[in-house]
């Protein structure tokens, strides 16, 4: 048998490895999700992060090394972007009559994610890469890893930011709503939509179809507005 | 699904293109998204094409952010650091942001007279 050091030094330099424990870590979290009912916080991508960072943490393997393996999913981010096309053309014909609350609570709704977040933090101290990530975290992650690229923020940093918008917007949207008194379903789905992106949409489309169309136009005109808008509003704190 | 593929892929290869050519603010995948839907809106047949390979890739969309995620433990320093802070403001944000917009949402729909389905 071969000595088991010269497996481990083939493995940790090949792909293969880190490519199969990303796919099994998030097999892991989606059972896991699954079994405490889809509740917003068992969400699957945080249990495949911690369980992979962790393993990472054991190995003493670097970062760069486990992503020359993860590369070939982190790739497929760019083509999913352009596929949120297909939903938000989908979901156009939803806009009818309701084109103009539509823009403005877009624009209203993006603006108040962004400045808010830029606001608070830099009141309690944080500064340049990390609060150039937090301007685009209400986008959907592609976008906002893209964005925080663009402006000189940490990409990894702001796909953990855009999670965690995600499960707090989850969890929050419904007993907030209530307490503000807002039936219309469309306008609860899109504020949740434009807020709290996929994770959001998720949330809203448990609750009501409606909601969830409304939901998915709002994560997807975000996306653009964001990546529009975060450079403009990043300049207001630097 | 191929073909459908190859068709993303372009409209992504096309934005990717345009950004860096035109130095222009959206990243590369986003501009491929906005031309995209432009396509799809002059052409729905596009759109039917697609819509089977997308929502295919769009399932599985949490999946693509992980290896991003993971690389949270280059920054465990800052959020050590910057943790609490960054949990303030995005749990104030988030509030915030669902509240102003579902206000917003109903105050302009009563204005324009645009009712809940």
């Amino acid at each position: 048998m071969t000595n088991p050091a010269l497996i481990w030094s083939y493995l940790s330099r090949e792909p293969l490895l880190w490519l199969t424990a990303t796919l099994l870590a998030y097999w892991v979290g989606d059972r896991l999700s699954q079994l405490t009912g889809r509740k917003p916080w068992a969400n699957p991508v945080l249990i495949a992060v911690v369980l992979l960072a962790g393993l990472l943490q054991l190995t003493a393997t670097p970062y760069p090394a486990y992503f020359e393996g993860a590369q070939f999913v982190h790739f497929m981010l760019g083509p999913a972007t352009v596929a949120l096309a297909i939903p938000l053309w989908v979901n156009l014909r939803h806009v009818g009559r309701a084109a103009l609350p539509v823009a403005a609570a877009l624009l209203a709704g993006s603006l108040t994610a962004i400045l808010t977040a830029l606001g608070v933090a830099w009141a309690l101290g944080v500064r340049g890469e990390v609060l150039a990530t937090l301007a685009a975290k209400s986008a959907t992650a592609p976008v906002a890893i893209g964005i925080a690229e663009r402006l000189g923020g940490a990409p990894t940093l702001a796909a953990v930011l855009v999670l965690l918008t995600g499960v707090i917007g989850a969890i929050v949207v419904t007993p907030l709503l209530n307490a503000l008194r807002i039936t219309d379903w469309r306008a609860r789905g899109f504020s949740v939509g434009v807020a709290a992106h996929g994770l959001g949409t998720a949330r809203a489309l448990q609750v009501n179809e409606t909601a969830g169309a409304f939901a998915g136009l709002g994560m997807g005109l975000n996306a653009v507005l964001t990546a529009l808008i975060a450079p403009w509003c990043l300049r207001l704190f630097l | 699904m191929i073909p459908a593929i190859a068709l993303i892929l372009l409209f992504q290869l096309v934005g990717e293109v345009a950004s860096r050519a035109l130095d222009l603010p959206l990243p590369g995948p986003v501009l491929g998204m906005v031309g995209l839907l432009g396509a799809m809106v002059a052409i729905p047949a596009l759109g039917r094409r697609l819509r089977e390979t997308a929502e295919g890739l769009l399932r599985h969309l949490s999946l693509l952010f992980v290896p991003a995620g993971v690389g949270v433990v280059a920054h465990l320093g800052v959020l050590a650091q910057a943790g609490p802070a960054l949990a303030v403001a995005l749990v104030v944000s988030t509030v915030a942001a669902i509240a102003v917009g579902a206000l917003v949402f109903v105050g302009v729909a009563r204005l324009t007279g645009s009712r809940p389905e």
